[in-house]
């Protein structure tokens, strides 16, 4: 059997329709669909800085957790990761529930007290300042791993990946060298929720992870498309010659 | 070793080894466990070696280097049979002594037996030993007297009977109603029935299975598991053999911490025994059966005892937990249905099955029932591993076996579980041990670490040494651990340095809740109980540390201060001199004094004082 936590992009996969109650609402939704794409499809707003719909959940940043069954056996967890089923009982924001949000989030902006996206979303959970210590206040990043689950899901290169533990822990690319699995296609910039990845693109050359990739203009334009390397990366896994993608979406 | 074809032929076998061994031949048996081993049983068992040969007796005694023999404050320790003669502190200096009195005369040696440290009483044979008196040995029964290297010495005491049994008398299903009838749980810590986990994973229509043996024991002072891998090898790859015959799984691995190299070079050459006797292998015992065991070497990370972060281990991804369910008897190891138990519990299933339900789920409490194994230390008298059954009280291991505190100090807390266990106060030491009531006082069973703790210790300076531990050992995946373990460290560091608030106890409880309630993975969940635990019994030390700016206990340094007592002071220099920072000052022969601002707190001159001048508040 294998266990795989389904999104709405694939809605018609899915098992049967269940029965289940959220907030005391009663709904169906499709069986082993993650509580959370349940309960928001239904309207109920859970937060989240680590779920991408595209992606494989991993349940890092812990702000989708919800309370499930009945008091006094009532068990936190994570609903992105947790499967729909039939007669489950589910509070989206118990008390116990909102109060780990709360810290969550304070906990996060004593870590990135710059983060736009941390500021907001611990407002919006009544948290304004953090009773935290703060180590590095030009600290970004929140650990949330987007970037590291897109090169390694969508990209499917795996050029980075989380590295030691702890609070210190970082995304860094092999021995924190150049890595020759790199593409340079940015995706792992473009996902990163609080822009913390550098990434810079000056006379034809993009600089990502310490690596300088030579950009490739459009045959017909001239516009810059993607690196020349990302285009042989792409060639290769479709078998079309290199030529095909040298041409930008709005000349094709 | 021959290759067992039959029952009949491993039955012949046994007899006949059974037939060779006689039960009165003297036997030495040195201990090396993981206790006695860095103090010296290989250089006491080569002077025995030597010995008995310089004494004509190298045919008529047998030598065996065995396992733990539990009682590790006495290392290095030697037993003889059949007698049951037990020495402690043997040096290879005392060899020929043994030789001479004992094996030859048959008289004890008394300076080297047990000595009572209350009433001096000596005690020369195991039963008399009150450490022995009240256990109850099933997984550690074989430990002190096989050698672990030896196949023939596990047979010869019914190893492989349970294997034989489940084999041919049993379904798989009889094997998982007898596991589940006789309510063992798992001895990892988490305590989950393993009758239970093995029909779900059996249960689940999908092949192959794997079957897990975890290894990777990581709790600082705990060596249970590793005990019983170096010492009786055998029994764990028995238990797993059997679970793997009932949950219909064709392969198994050990997951074995690196730090172990002796419990993986033992556990291999079982692995070949086993294999080269047919215990393991194609169709094992002419039964059908097809089932390999192989070793998984670990590299130390203390959160891959976790059984998801092991799992993804072991694939070779990083050690991190995820997020269950699915649980690996649905989807563990390469997303396949795995059994994932402790090498305790592995080790207590032969037994269970050769022995009956009935008997292993008579011994015990109600919900908890078997035996547990615990390595006692800390500040007890006798300090060594210790198997009692489930609801023996903490008075009773840590009074009765372990002989009480060291230099009759007063007891003060036990920690138990490991770094993430609670520490229970004296009010609690007639509390039956088993999974729930510990759990109920804010503590876990864990894997069976137990710290004894007297008044010397600081509880704040114990749960900052807990927190960082975790602290450095969460894998960082999920926020409440990862951020939350920093915040409260960073929180133990300001109270101990002078600097706390009494809100501080406040904040700390709400992360504690988030923690236990949010975290990924049982390191996070658990992680907040040495601070709950010790914030709820000491509070008032705490408090002390926080608006008295006092550590009674002398642990915090920042808190503490040197002074000299002008009246006991001989002006001898002695304190000057051993000062790094030239803080204290005086004249020859006249009292000293300490400059505050400059002292360092090292302690120093409070050691080489000779007159007790120098006083720590």
């Amino acid at each position: 059997m294998v266990w795989k936590i389904s999104d709405e992009t694939a809605y018609d996969t899915l098992g049967d329709e269940v029965r289940l109650t959220i907030n005391g609402v009663t709904i169906r939704a499709p069986q082993d669909q993650s509580l959370l794409v349940t309960a928001r499809q239904n309207g109920f707003e859970i937060p989240t800085l680590c779920y991408h719909r595209d992606l494989p959940s991993e349940g890092q940043c812990r702000l989708c957790v919800v309370e499930i069954g009945e008091h006094p056996r009532t068990q936190i967890v994570n609903s992105c990761t947790y499967p729909t089923q039939a007669g489950l009982v589910v509070q989206t924001h118990s008390e116990t529930v909102v109060q780990s949000r709360r810290i969550v989030l304070e906990l996060l902006l004593a870590r990135t007290p710059k983060a736009k996206l941390i500021q907001e979303l611990a407002a919006a959970h009544g948290v304004y300042e953090s009773r935290f210590k703060t180590d590095d206040p030009e600290e970004l990043c929140i650990l949330c791993g987007l970037c590291v689950r897109t090169c390694r899901e969508v990209v499917g290169v795996s050029a980075i990946s989380m590295k030691g533990r702890t609070p210190d822990k970082q995304v860094a690319t092999p021995f924190m060298e150049k890595s020759s699995a790199c593409i340079g296609c940015g995706s792992c910039a473009f996902v990163c929720p609080t822009n913390v990845i550098p990434y810079t693109e000056k006379d034809g050359i993009r600089t990502i992870w310490g690596r300088d990739f030579e950009l490739q203009a459009c045959n017909v334009c001239g516009n810059y498309i993607a690196p020349k390397y990302q285009l042989e990366h792409w060639a290769k896994i479709t078998g079309d010659p290199v030529e095909t993608f040298c041409v930008c979406r709005d000349c094709r | 070793m021959p290759r067992f074809e039959s029952i009949d032929h491993l039955r012949e076998y046994r007899r006949q080894l059974m037939a060779k061994r006689d039960a009165n031949q003297p036997q030495v048996l040195v201990c090396a466990g993981p206790g006695c081993l860095p103090m010296g049983s290989e250089e006491v068992a080569a002077a025995f070696r030597e010995e008995l040969e310089k004494n004509g007796l190298a045919a008529k005694v047998v030598l065996k280097e065995c396992g733990c023999h539990g009682l590790c404050a006495g290392a290095v320790r030697v037993l003889i049979r059949p007698q049951e003669i037990t020495y402690q502190h043997v040096t290879s200096e005392d060899v020929p002594e043994i030789v001479e009195k004992t094996l030859k005369e048959g008289q004890v040696v008394d300076r080297l037996v047990y000595e009572d440290l209350h009433t001096q009483e000596k005690a020369a044979y195991k039963k008399d030993i009150p450490f022995f008196k009240g256990q109850m040995p099933i997984v550690l029964r074989k430990l002190d007297i096989i050698d672990p290297t030896s196949l023939d010495d596990y047979l010869a005491l019914g190893g492989y009977r349970g294997l034989r049994k489940a084999l041919m008398e049993m379904k798989p299903d009889d094997i998982i109603d007898a596991i589940d009838h006789s309510g063992l749980r798992g001895r990892g810590g988490g305590g989950f029935p393993t009758g239970r986990k093995w029909r779900i994973c059996q249960e689940v229509e999908d092949e192959p299975k794997f079957i897990i043996c975890n290894g990777d024991e990581g709790d600082p002072g705990a060596f249970m598991d590793r005990a019983v891998m170096e010492g009786d090898p055998h029994a764990v790859l028995e238990g797993m053999i059997i679970g793997a015959f009932a949950i219909g799984a064709s392969k198994g691995y050990i997951y074995v911490r690196h730090e172990y190299p002796l419990a993986v070079s033992r556990l291999q050459l079982a692995i070949e025994q086993a294999r080269e006797s047919g215990f393991l292998g194609k169709n094992i015992l002419r039964s059908g059966f097809d089932f390999d065991i192989k070793i998984s070497r670990g590299a130390g990370a203390f959160v891959c005892g976790e059984e998801t972060a092991l799992i993804h281990s072991m694939e070779g991804n990083i050690g991190e937990p995820s997020p269950r369910p699915p649980y690996p008897a649905q989807s563990g190891l390469f997303g396949k249905p795995t059994v994932i138990n402790n090498v305790e519990t592995w080790a207590n299933v032969p037994e269970i099955i050769n022995l009956g339900a009935d008997w292993f789920a008579n011994i015990g409490t109600e919900k908890s029932k078997g035996t547990k194994v615990f390595s006692l230390v800390g500040a007890v008298n006798q300090t060594g591993l210790v198997e009692v059954p489930m609801g023996t009280t903490l008075r009773q291991i840590v009074y009765d076996l372990g002989g009480g505190l060291r230099q009759d100090r007063e007891f003060k807390a036990v920690q138990t579980g490991g770094p993430s266990g609670g520490c229970i106060p004296a009010q609690f030491l007639d509390l039956p041990v088993d999974y729930d009531s510990l759990q109920s006082v804010g503590s876990i069973m864990g894997s069976g670490g137990m710290i004894v703790m007297d008044t010397s210790s600081c509880m704040v300076d114990v749960a900052r040494y807990f927190i960082n531990f975790l602290y450095q050992e969460s894998c960082g995946k999920c926020t409440p651990c990862r951020e939350g373990l920093k915040q409260i460290l960073f929180i133990l560091d300001e109270i101990i340095h002078g600097r706390g608030q009494e809100e501080h106890l406040g904040l700390m409880e709400e992360l504690c809740n988030a923690m236990s309630a949010a975290s990924i993975c049982g390191l996070g969940k658990s992680a907040v109980n040495p601070i709950r635990s010790t914030i709820k019994y000491f509070r008032e030390e705490y408090l002390a540390h926080i608006r008295d700016k006092k550590c009674h206990a002398l642990v915090c340094r920042p808190l503490l201060k040197y002074t000299v007592d002008p009246e006991t002071c001989t002006g001898c220099l002695a304190c000057v001199r051993e000062c790094p920072v030239g803080a204290i000052s005086g004249k020859k022969k006249m009292a000293q004094e300490i400059d505050q601002e400059l002292c360092v707190k090292c302690g120093l001159c409070y050691e080489a004082c000779q007159f007790e001048a120098v006083k720590i508040e």
